[in-house]
């Protein structure tokens, strides 16, 4: 099992290289800094244009670049300097990656849970009218845009706080200023409900219908059969046997979605004014601030290769037969 | 059908007949409702069993058989509508809840099934599984049911026991894992045992070591066992008594010498006819039964196997026959020409006439007849892409015991 | 002696899986909905009376017989403005869907079929491309070709979504490719190609088809996405989801319909494609349990 863990660590290493290389492809080809600049009305002088290329590292070949931001970040810690001069990446990413985390690792967990009990629920009551309302519910929020989902959502909480009075549903930002104590935490509360709320209903969707095809394939298995014909009752034969096999896929489906979660993320805060890693690269591609939106891609890479891993693991530890693989 | 109830009726054995059964199943119907129609699986099954004998039930794919046991055990689905009477000692199992057959199941009747690769759970060790069956009836510690698991792998041959309970079911080859199934079977001493064909997915050499370990849990528990297959060998070594179905409903029923050797139904006559034999010395071809099993959707009146009986006269195609006394108390037959078979001999002669290859030589390595017998079938055609169920593949033809 | 053995008719694979799909009204009235609504946004959108180009003298208004769907501040009938975005989502999604599923399907034919390192390769670009959210790659590519036309944003759209199709397609083809009649196949000299084409392909045409329709939803939330965020679809040109954006202050000011009209318009597309799809995955796979009598 160990040595399982540390040869899929290995392995990700070279993964997570030659990921942050197409990543710097994609920003090199794909973002233009000085030719944003360059557009804007009076242009800066080309002395400014010139320094900030050599700033940025641009007059050399593009492998040349690369190592050289490669370095800098693995040797220096440095993520480069950005466009605006008085901004540090390094410092917006990490402020940036706190929120967005709360958000993301919440809204996952809300999803896992709720996806499950109704997955659940559909299987073994296949066809019935809960089951029904399960499945249209779920296909409902599959067809949701997020960011339409999210302003309605905001209206709907602006419109219960003024008929209720109360303020605990927040609708912008992350968090109110200057406050102390408990209040910082059941602020952080009232602020996080609607983005989780939001960015967990499309995933939500999607797993719990994976869930019950996962619990459907299940129930019809001969393994269960047997343990309900030694005398095992229903329950414990539907949460022994029964979810304890069918949650094994999707470990690996909650993995591969992180991708879509992060982008869900993205639109989820732009609606609500959270300043968090979406913010970062919206503003960063709008500004065409190429370290900045190579930071962002970087670090989703890391989230996206570092879920995949505690997949693999948690599926070794969950099924036994690939183990020796 | 008789109405006479008590043991002496529907084919008890004398030895047993002063004993009540362990297990009375009498008229037990199960249908299916499907699109298509219902489906009418079981069709008024009845028999007795004993404490100790083995009752074999014979039959092709889709006479009825494991629905039959899924019934007696409460495993159907719920969509499927059971009546008739299933008794156990005396107490009446149809209608019970959930509950109350899970008092029944693995303690008082057990079961085995068809498929070993796929009857156990991949993710947890075979000593849990063991001992979850123990554990399942039994208020005893968690060591005490280990050491049940490995006392129960050592009775059904399995070496190291106090190794093997540790591993996970994919270590284990099929013919151990069918083992451990029977050991979970026999873990509370049960006072029945139902094998719906053990051995059929196995190798004809495995299925020996399965046999004597399915033999061993009978020594060991003194249960009764119902043994479904399709096998008529396996029959043949194992079982006291034979019940042999045909699309849902018992066409003979008797011991295994009247079944072998006096059969008074034409199926029975034509599986045993198409048995494959090794200690015959003349070289004959089988002779197998023309056609295929009749759909359960839409069962035409009359017997069921008149489509594929070389006897069948039209009374056969109106009336459909019941199960008659033919020569003892003990041996049933449902036809109405029993009496015309009651020379075994005549199998070869009563299917022969209307067999597809019958004008064949009858030895192996003889010239074929002039005549071509029509040329094989497009191999790529478009139409003959398969998955699974969904294949129209072709129905005709040689039927024989599948 | 005649013929009782058979009591059902007959039914080919085709024949078989229409009548299953059939029988899901829900998957039928999507398909009918789905239909409709491309003949609103076509037909009706090049017959009705206001162009999505013409300003109107009235702004701001809400529904009436004149104007079904108001009319936004600058004096556009929104009407046409939504139709006309209808008309550009469903053209991406449909591009998208159709490039992304030929792309995929192909690769993960190929990968799945040969295994060994073709495969691991095949796949370690596949895996690559996955680690990229495809809103942010989306984002970056489109910015950049922003001033072409519709069709640069679907490539780019396609180009991030072909690698989770190619996924799904080889895990079907690792387990079709162990089955028999391969093995005749390959026994009777069929090459590779052929085998592929003929025998794998069309087994597992019905998932592909199931993930088809996937595409489709994901390709308009996507895009749909983008263009919220900026770097879709760029004016004068109208998307659903640019008009959303556009009117996002809407629903505070009490113009209700700008907000609601488009959002509900991908709504149902989105649906009804996503009960196709699923009234397609049931029809496709033989082991449905429904019992109806």
């Amino acid at each position: 099992m160990f040595a399982f863990a540390v040869r899929r660590l290995l392995v990700s290493i070279p993964v997570f290289i030659v990921s942050t290389f197409l990543v710097f492809l994609l920003v090199a080809y794909g973002a233009d800094p000085l030719g944003q600049l360059r557009a804007k009305n009076p242009p800066p002088s080309q002395a400014t244009l010139n320094a900030l290329a050599n700033q940025l590292y641009l007059n050399h070949n593009l492998v040349d670049r690369y190592w050289h931001w490669f370095t800098q970040l693995f040797g220096h810690g440095s993520w480069g300097p950005s466009i605006n001069a008085g901004v540090d990446v390094g410092q917006l990413l990490w402020t940036s990656l706190q929120l967005t985390i709360r958000l993301v690792v919440l809204a996952m967990v809300v999803a896992v849970l709720l996806a499950v009990v109704s997955g659940v629920i559909s299987a073994t009551r296949q066809y019935s009218k809960l089951d029904y309302s399960i499945t249209v519910i779920g296909f409902l929020f599959l067809s949701l845009p997020v960011f339409w989902f999210a302003m309605l959502l905001k209206q709907a909480a602006v419109n219960f706080n003024n008929s209720t009075g109360s303020y605990f549903l927040s609708t912008y930002g992350a968090n109110t200023p200057g406050l102390t104590g408990w209040s910082v935490f059941s602020d952080a509360i009232g602020h996080l409900i609607l983005p989780t709320i939001v960015l967990a209903m499309s995933s939500y969707a999607s797993w719990s219908r994976f869930q019950r095809a996962s619990m459907l394939d299940v129930l019809g298995s001969d393994y269960l059969r047997l343990a309900r014909a030694k005398g095992l009752s229903r329950r414990k034969v539907m949460i022994r046997h029964g979810l304890r096999t069918a949650l094994i896929p999707l470990t690996t489906q909650v993995a591969l979605d992180v991708a879509a979660i992060l982008g869900g993320a993205v639109l989820t805060e732009q609606v609500f004014g959270w300043q968090g890693m979406g913010t970062m690269l919206i503003n960063g591609i709008n500004a065409q601030d190429s370290n900045v939106i190579l930071a962002w891609l970087t670090v989703a890479a890391v989230i996206v290769i570092v879920f995949n891993l505690l997949a693999d693991l948690l599926y070794a530890v969950l099924d036994p037969r690939i183990r020796l693989g | 059908m008789s109405t006479a109830t008590g043991p002496g009726a529907l084919g008890a054995t004398p030895s047993t007949s002063l004993l009540e059964p362990v297990l009375a199943v009498e008229n037990l119907t199960v249908d299916f409702p499907t699109p298509d129609g219902v489906v009418r699986a079981v069709r008024g099954v009845s028999y007795q069993l004993g404490g100790g004998e083995v009752l074999g039930i014979v039959g092709e794919s889709g006479s009825g058989k494991s629905v039959t046991s899924m019934a007696v055990m409460g495993l159907l689905p719920r969509t499927a509508r059971v009546s008739g009477s299933v008794r156990f000692r005396g107490r009446e199992l149809i209608g019970l809840n959930d509950k109350q057959m899970t008092e029944v199941r693995g303690q008082k009747i057990a079961m085995i099934f068809q498929d070993p690769m796929t009857s156990l759970n991949p993710v947890y060790k075979i000593g849990y599984q063991l001992a979850e069956a123990v554990l399942a009836h039994r208020r005893i510690s968690r060591a005490e049911a280990q050491k049940r698991a490995v006392e129960l792998l050592d009775l059904v041959g399995i070496p190291f026991p106090q190794r093997r309970i540790d591993q996970y079911p994919h270590e284990f080859s099929g013919g151990m894992r069918q083992r451990v199934v029977i050991a979970i079977a026999m873990a509370n001493d049960p006072d029945v045992i139902i094998a719906d064909e053990p051995t059929t997915a196995l190798d004809v050499t495995v299925q020996a070591q399965v046999l004597e370990a399915l033999r061993a849990a009978q020594a060991e528990t003194g249960a009764a066992t119902v043994l479904i297959t399709h096998d008529l060998g396996v029959i043949a070594g194992q079982a006291d008594r034979v019940l042999v179905m045909y699309a849902g409903k018992p066409v003979e029923i008797g011991s295994v010498d009247d079944i072998y050797y006096a059969p008074r139904m034409p199926y029975t006559l034509g599986l045993l006819g198409s048995l494959p034999r090794l200690d015959v010395r003349k070289q004959e071809r089988l002779t197998p039964i023309q056609g295929a099993p009749p759909s359960l959707v839409n069962l035409p009146p009359g017997c069921p196997f008149t489509p594929r009986c070389p006897m069948a006269q039209d009374r056969c195609e109106t009336a459909e026959p019941e199960l008659r006394s033919v020569g003892s108390a003990t041996h049933l037959a449902a036809c109405h020409y029993s009496d015309q078979l009651a020379d075994r001999e005549k199998a070869a002669e009563v299917f022969a006439h209307s067999a597809a290859d019958s004008r064949l030589p009858t030895e192996f390595g003889a010239e074929p007849p002039p005549e071509t017998l029509g040329a094989p079938a497009e191999v790529l055609a478009e139409d003959n892409v398969i998955d699974g169920a969904q294949g129209e593949g072709p129905r005709q033809g040689e039927g024989g015991v599948r | 002696m005649q013929d009782r053995e058979f009591t059902v008719r007959a039914r080919s694979q085709r024949r078989l899986v229409m009548q299953r799909f059939v029988q899901h009204r829900l998957a039928v009235a999507s398909l009918v909905v789905l239909v409709l609504v491309i003949l609103v946004a076509f037909v009706g959108g090049a017959l009705w009376k206001y162009q999505y180009t013409e300003i109107t003298n009235d702004n701001l208004q809400s529904p009436s017989m004149n104007h079904p769907f108001g009319t936004d501040s600058n004096g556009y009938d929104y009407l046409s403005q939504v139709l006309r975005g209808t008309q550009i989502s469903l053209e991406i999604a449909f591009s998208v869907a159709a490039m992304a599923t030929v792309v995929g399907t192909v690769w993960g034919a190929v990968a799945g079929y040969y295994r060994g390192w073709a495969d691991s390769l095949m796949m370690r670009v596949v895996d690559l491309i996955l680690t990229v959210p495809i809103l942010a790659a989306g984002a970056l590519m489109t910015k950049k070709v922003q001033n072409s036309g519709w069709w640069a944003l679907a490539l780019v759209i396609a180009a991030l979504s072909w690698p989770a199709v190619s996924r799904i397609v080889r895990g079907q083809v690792l387990s079709l490719r162990e089955k028999e009649y391969v093995e005749a196949a390959r026994a009777l000299g069929a090459k590779d190609g052929r085998i592929i084409f003929r025998h794998l392909l069309p087994n597992i045409a019905g998932q592909v088809i199931v993930v088809v329709t996937i595409l489709v939803a994901l390709a308009i939330l996507t895009e749909s996405a983008l263009s919220y965020l900026g770097f879709g679809v760029q004016s004068p040109n109208v998307s659903l989801g640019l008009l959303i954006s556009n009117n996002q202050t809407a629903l505070q000011g009490g113009q209700w319909w700008l907000f609601w009209f488009p959002g509900l318009f991908i709504v149902l597309i989105c649906l009804s494609v996503n009960f196709i799809g699923d009234g397609l995955r049931d029809a496709f796979d033989p082991t449905q349990q429904r019992v109806r009598a």
